[in-house]
C-alpha cells in the first residue's frame, strides 16, 4: 500500500501538509534519525541487501583466510603445469588448449582458474579488497571534497561560489568515464606527484584520486543548493546573531544538517565508484594488471568467454551483487531519512 | 426550504495514515438549495475542505473509506463510479481552490486550461469553445481578454489567476460551485474584489455556491446560510443573521469573537480561542471542543446532537449541552463584544 | 526567446573554453612527469621524444602550449603516436556507428522508462512497482560490459538468434543494420532504462500531488487524459534535460564500452583501443570532442527547455 501523505487533507499534500507532519513528529518526540531508523527497519529488503553488503565485505576481508587455510595458494601464483585430481581423474588445471578449469567447488578452484592457472576464487577475494577499498576511499574522498566545496560556495556565496561553481560546471561537461580514462591516461605512466608526496603510475592510490575526483560535481552542487537554503533558516540567523563565526555556524550548524544527504550519497557514491573502477580497469586506465580487481578480471576474462565462461561471469555477477545491495540500501536510507521521499515509502 | 439541490447526510471520511486511522470527517449532514449560498466555516483541520472535496470525488484513494451520502440530482456522488462523477465535475459541479498560484498547470496557456473543460463536456469546436472562454474571462473582469487566452498562468497576478479559476469553474454553467477557501491566498484589497465578483456572478448564473472558508468576516456579505465545523462535526448551522447575532455554541463565540470588527470599539487585544485544534487522530470523547471550552460542565463527556434547541427556528440547529439560557448570559459576560471569555482579553 | 538564446550561445563558447583549457591541463600539466614521455608511449626512442618535444612546443611557456595543442586538435593535424594515423579522421569515419548506437539506444531506452516509470507511478506501492524497482535497481547495478558481453556469448554466438558483434553499414542492408544493432542498443540502454524509469516515476508522482492535478481531475477529465496532458508533460520537463546530457555521455563514454565489446568499431572502440595502448592524442581529442559535444547539447536542451516550461524564460 502507498502511503497517503497526510490525513487531513490528501488532495493537498503539498509542502504545507509536511511540514504539518512534522510537526506532529515533533510533537511525538521522535527525532529525524530516529523516525528515519523506525522507518528503515520496516524496509525489509532494504535490511537484507544492507546485511547482504556487509557479508560481502567480510567475505573479501578474510580473503588471506581463504587463500592460506582453504586454497592454500596466493592470488598471484600460476599453477600453469599443475593437476588436481577431480572425482579420482587427474585433470590439468590449464589443459593443453589453454583452456583452464571451471569450478571444482573444492577448496581448490572453488571458481575455477584462470589461463595463468590462478585460483579465481582467491583472485575474486583479492580483488574484490582492492575494489572495495577503492569504492569507499574514493567515494570519501569525493563526499570530503564535495561538502567543503559546496558548503563554502554556499555559504560565503560571491566570487568564491562563482568560482567553485564555474569549476564544477566545466568538470560537469566531460562524462564520467571519459574524465577518468583522460585522467587514467594521463597518471598511467609517470604517476603523480602532490607536494612532496609522489605516487607511482601503477600504484591504487591513483585509480582512488581519479574516481574520487569525478564525482565530486555530481554531490557538490546539491550540497551547495541546500546550503544556500540553510543558511536562510532562522537558526542559522540566531547563530549568527549570537556573534557566532562563520566557521562555527557551518559545522555546528549547516553541516549537521546536510548528514542524511551525506549518508544517502555516500552509499551510493561506493556503488558508482567500484562500477567505474570496473570500467576504467576494464579499458586498462584504472587498476593495472597484475594487482587483481573485478574489473581487470572481467577484462582478462571477456577475451576468453568462448572457452572459459566463469572468467567473466563470476567476477561480473560479485561486482553486481556487491553495486545492486549498495543501491537497494541506499535507496531504503534515502526514503527512511527523507520525508519527501515517503510519497514514494513502499511497505 | 425548496427541494435541495444537493442532500449530505452522515458523510464520515476517514483515512488509514502511518499513525492510524484518522477521521477526518465525521458524520456531516446539510442541504444545500438551487441558488443558495452556504458557508462552511472552520479552523484549519476541521475537516471543511475534506467534506467539499469529497463531494467531487477528489478525496478517492485507496486509503480513504467513506461513509454516508450525498444525493444530487438523482446521483449519490459518494458511491458513484469514476465515470459518472466525470460527467458531474466540472459541468454540474466546479470547484475554485485556494491558492490560485498552483492551481492551474503553469505549462499551459489559460485559454486551453478552459477550452479544454469546455470541450471535454459539451464537445463544441474549437471556435466556438474560444468564443466562450473570451467571453468568460471578459465577465470575470480580465482586461484585454482575446489576447490574453494565450498567455501563462505566471504572466498573471493572484487575483487575476482567481479570476481565472473562476471562469474555468463557471465555464460549463454548473448548478453548484464550491469554493475552497477562494480569497485566502489573497491580498485583502484583492479578496474584496473578488467576493465582490463572485457574488455578481452567482446573481447572473443562479448558481447553488458552497463557500468554504475559516473568516467568517468574508462570509458576512455573501452567505445565505452558515455551517461551522469544528474537528470534522458540525457544530451549528442557521442562516447568517442567525449566526451572527444569536450564535449558540460557545466556539462560534469565538470565530465570531476574532472577526475584526469596525462597528465595535477594538479591543487591546483581539481574542484569540486558547489552545490548539485537536489532533484528528486522538480526538476527545463527547463534545470535541471540550478541552477548549471555558464552560465545560458534567454533561461535555457526552457527545451532544445537532438539533434546534431554540423554540421557532427549527433550521438554527447546534451541538452545545448547555441551555438556550445559559448560553445568552455566557455570551454576553464582556460588555459590548460578542466573544469567548478569554483570561488574557481586557476589555477596552 | 531570441535574447536568450544569444545569451546561452555566447555562455556555451566560454564553457567551452574553459573545456579546453581544462583537458589541456589534464594531459599537459597535472601529471608528474614529462608530457613529450608519456606522448611517446611505452617502447620508444630518445629522438621520438626529441620529436615530439619540437613539435607539441613543450619547451614553450604554458599559453604557447595550449595554442599548439589547440590548432593541432581543431585543424585535425593530430596524429596516433602509435598507428600515425590522423585522429581526426578515424573520428569522422567512426562517427555514423556511434551515432546509430546512441540515438537508437537512446530512443530505446526513453520509451521503456516512460512505460515503466509511468507504470510503476500508476502501481505505487503495489506488487508490479515494488517488482518494477528492484529490477531497474539491477539495471543500473550492471556494467554495461559485463551483460553486453554475457548477451553476445549467450545470445549472439551460443544461441546464434542475434549475430557475434560486427556492424553493417544502414545504406548498404538497413535490416542488416538494425539486426547487429539489436544487442548493443539493448545492453547500453538496460543501465538508463533502470535509471530514467526511476526518475520518471518519482517525478510522476510528484507531479500526481500538485494542485493544478487536482484542477484537472476537478474539470472532468478521464484519467487517461489528466496522466497525458496534464501529469507526464510535467514530469517529462527534466527529464529532456537529463536525456541531451546522457546522450552526449554515452557518445564520450558509454560507447567506449558497448562498442568495444560488440566490435562495432566506431568512435568509442577506437578510444577504447587508444587507451589500452596508453596513446595520448587520440584520448586527447576523443575527451575534449565529447565534452564539446555535451556542452553544446547542453545549450540546446536549456533552449528547448525555455520552449517546454514558459517561466524559464523569464529568468
Amino acid at each position: 500500500m502507498a502511503t497517503e501523505p497526510l490525513a487531513e487533507q490528501p488532495g493537498l499534500a503539498g509542502p504545507a501538509a509536511w511540514e504539518l507532519e512534522a510537526e506532529r513528529e515533533h510533537v511525538h518526540g521522535l527525532g529525524p534519525w530516529r523516525l528515519g531508523l523506525r522507518r528503515l527497519r520496516r524496509n525489509k529488503t532494504a535490511i537484507a541487501f544492507g546485511i547482504l553488503f556487509v557479508l560481502l565485505v567480510l567475505a573479501c576481508l578474510a580473503a588471506p583466510l581463504w587463500a592460506k587455510h582453504v586454497a592454500h595458494t596466493t592470488p598471484d601464483a600460476n599453477h600453469l603445469s599443475d593437476t588436481i585430481k577431480l572425482n579420482g581423474k587427474t585433470t590439468n588445471v590449464v589443459g593443453l588448449d589453454g583452456v583452464p578449469i571451471g569450478p571444482t567447488y573444492k577448496g581448490k578452484f572453488f571458481l575455477g582458474a584462470d589461463p595463468n592457472g590462478r585460483d579465481i576464487m582467491v583472485r575474486l577475494l583479492y580483488g574484490g579488497r582492492n575494489s572495495l577499498m577503492i569504492g569507499v576511499v574514493a567515494a570519501l574522498m569525493t563526499t570530503v571534497l564535495s561538502v567543503v566545496l559546496g558548503v563554502v560556495a554556499g555559504y560565503f556565496r560571491g566570487w568564491l561560489d562563482l568560482a567553485v561553481r564555474s569549476l564544477l560546471d566545466i568538470m560537469w561537461s566531460f562524462p564520467v568515464l571519459i574524465l577518468g580514462v583522460a585522467l587514467g591516461v594521463a597518471l598511467a605512466l609517470g604517476g603523480l606527484q602532490i607536494g612532496p608526496i609522489t605516487i607511482g603510475g601503477d600504484s591504487l592510490i591513483i585509480p582512488i584520486f581519479i574516481i574520487g575526483l569525478v564525482y565530486v560535481p555530481y554531490m557538490a552542487r546539491p550540497v551547495r543548493g541546500q546550503v544556500l537554503a540553510l543558511r536562510e533558516k532562522e537558526f542559522v540567523e540566531a547563530a549568527r546573531a549570537q556573534g557566532a563565526g562563520p566557521l562555527r555556524i557551518m559545522f555546528s550548524e549547516v553541516v549537521p544538517n546536510l548528514a542524511s544527504t551525506i549518508l544517502v550519497f555516500f552509499t551510493l557514491l561506493i556503488a558508482n565508484a567500484v562500477l567505474l573502477e570496473s570500467a576504467l580497469s576494464f579499458l586498462g586506465a584504472g587498476v593495472r594488471p597484475p594487482n587483481p580487481s573485478w574489473g581487470t578480471m572481467i577484462d582478462e576474462g571477456v577475451d576468453r568467454i568462448a572457452t572459459a565462461p566463469h572468467l567473466t561471469v563470476v567476477p561480473g555477477l560479485m561486482l553486481v551483487l556487491t553495486v545492486l545491495s549498495l543501491n537497494v540500501f541506499g535507496d531504503g536510507v534515502r526514503d527512511a531519512l527523507d520525508p519527501r521521499a515517503k510519497v514514494r515509502l513502499e511497505r | 426550504m425548496a427541494e435541495p439541490l444537493l442532500k449530505v447526510q452522515g458523510l464520515e471520511v476517514s483515512f488509514a495514515t502511518e499513525e492510524g486511522v484518522v477521521t477526518a470527517v465525521d458524520g456531516v449532514s446539510f442541504d444545500l438549495a438551487p441558488g443558495e449560498v452556504l458557508a462552511v466555516v472552520g479552523e484549519s483541520g476541521s475537516g471543511k475542505s475534506v467534506t467539499a472535496m469529497t463531494l467531487m470525488g477528489l478525496t478517492r484513494s485507496p486509503n480513504a473509506r467513506f461513509e454516508g451520502t450525498a444525493h444530487y440530482k438523482g446521483t449519490e456522488l459518494i458511491s458513484a463510479s469514476e465515470d459518472e462523477l466525470r460527467r458531474i465535475r466540472g459541468a454540474e459541479i466546479a470547484m475554485i481552490f485556494q491558492d490560485p498560484m498552483t492551481s492551474l498547470n503553469p505549462v499551459q496557456r489559460i485559454g486551453k486550461q478552459i477550452i479544454e473543460q469546455i470541450q471535454e463536456h459539451e464537445g463544441l469546436p474549437d471556435q466556438q469553445a474560444l468564443e466562450r472562454t473570451v467571453e468568460l474571462l471578459e465577465r470575470v473582469g480580465i482586461p484585454r481578454a482575446r489576447e490574453r487566452v494565450d498567455s501563462y498562468p505566471h504572466e498573471f497576478s493572484g487575483g487575476m489567476r482567481q479570476r481565472v479559476m473562476i471562469a474555468l469553474a463557471l465555464s460549463c454553467n454548473p448548478s453548484v460551485l464550491i469554493a475552497d477557501e477562494p480569497t485566502t491566498a489573497l491580498d485583502v484589497t484583492i479578496q474584496a474584489q473578488i467576493l465582490e465578483r463572485m457574488r455578481e456572478l452567482r446573481e447572473e448564473t443562479g448558481a447553488a455556491v458552497v463557500l468554504v472558508t475559516h473568516d467568517l468576516g468574508v462570509v458576512a456579505d455573501i452567505a445565505d446560510r452558515i455551517a461551522v465545523m469544528y474537528a470534522g462535526r458540525i457544530v451549528e448551522e442557521g442562516t447568517l443573521d442567525q449566526i451572527f447575532y444569536d450564535p449558540q455554541h460557545p466556539y462560534t463565540w469565538g470565530l465570531l469573537g476574532s472577526i475584526t470588527r469596525v462597528d465595535k470599539p477594538r479591543p487591546a487585544r483581539l481574542p484569540a480561542i486558547a489552545g490548539l485544534p485537536p489532533s484528528l487522530a486522538n480526538r476527545p470523547t463527547g463534545c470535541h471542543f471540550r478541552p477548549r471550552c471555558p464552560h465545560e460542565f458534567s454533561e461535555c463527556s457526552k457527545v451532544p446532537p445537532l438539533e434546534a434547541r431554540l423554540q421557532g427556528h427549527p433550521e438554527h440547529r447546534d451541538r452545545c449541552w448547555l441551555s438556550v439560557d445559559e448560553k445568552r448570559v455566557k455570551r454576553e459576560v464582556l460588555p459590548g463584544e460578542i466573544g469567548l471569555a478569554s483570561k488574557e482579553h481586557q476589555p477596552a | 526567446m531570441g535574447r536568450f538564446i544569444v545569451r546561452r550561445v555566447l555562455q556555451m563558447v566560454l564553457v567551452m573554453f574553459a573545456v579546453s583549457v581544462l583537458t589541456f591541463l589534464i594531459f599537459n600539466v597535472i601529471p608528474n612527469s614529462d608530457p613529450a614521455v608519456r606522448m611517446a608511449g611505452r617502447h620508444t626512442s630518445e629522438s621520438t621524444i626529441q620529436a615530439i618535444r619540437k613539435e607539441w612546443g613543450f619547451n614553450e611557456s604554458l599559453p604557447k602550449q595550449y595554442v599548439t595543442t589547440m590548432e593541432k586538435v581543431v585543424t585535425g593535424d593530430l596524429k596516433s603516436q602509435f598507428t600515425q594515423l590522423p585522429v581526426g579522421k578515424e573520428i569522422v569515419k567512426g562517427l555514423p556507428r556511434t551515432f546509430s548506437l546512441a540515438i537508437g539506444a537512446a530512443l530505446l531506452w526513453m520509451f521503456v522508462a516512460i512505460c515503466f516509470g509511468l507504470y510503476s507511478a500508476v502501481k505505487a506501492g503495489k506488487f508490479a512497482d515494488r517488482f518494477l524497482t528492484i529490477i531497474a535497481l539491477i539495471g543500473i547495478s550492471m556494467p554495461v560490459f559485463w551483460i553486453g558481453a554475457l548477451m553476445n556469448y549467450y545470445l549472439g554466438f551460443k544461441l546464434g538468434w542475434f549475430p557475434n558483434g560486427g556492424y553493417v553499414e544502414f545504406t548498404k542492408d538497413p535490416i542488416g543494420w538494425f539486426y547487429h544493432l539489436i544487442l548493443p542498443w539493448t545492453a547500453l540502454a538496460i543501465l538508463f532504462v533502470g535509471f530514467y524509469s526511476r526518475v520518471l516515476r518519482s517525478n510522476v508522482l510528484d507531479t500526481i500531488n500538485e494542485d493544478y492535478v487536482r484542477t484537472a481531475r476537478a474539470k472532468g477529465l478521464s484519467e487517461r487524459q489528466i496522466m497525458v496532458r496534464h501529469v507526464l508533460r510535467n514530469s517529462m520537463i527534466p527529464i529532456v534535460t537529463l536525456w541531451g546530457l546522457d546522450f552526449g555521455a554515452v557518445l564520450g563514454g558509454g560507447a567506449i564500452l558497448t562498442e568495444t565489446v560488440f566490435d562495432l568499431q566506431g568512435v568509442g572502440q577506437y578510444t577504447a583501443e587508444a587507451i589500452g595502448q596508453l596513446d595520448v592524442p587520440p584520448v586527447l581529442a576523443v575527451t575534449m570532442f565529447s565534452a564539446f559535444f555535451i556542452v553544446l547539447l547542453n545549450a540546446v536542451v536549456d533552449i528547448m527547455y525555455a520552449y517546454l516550461d514558459p517561466r524559464i524564460r523569464l529568468q
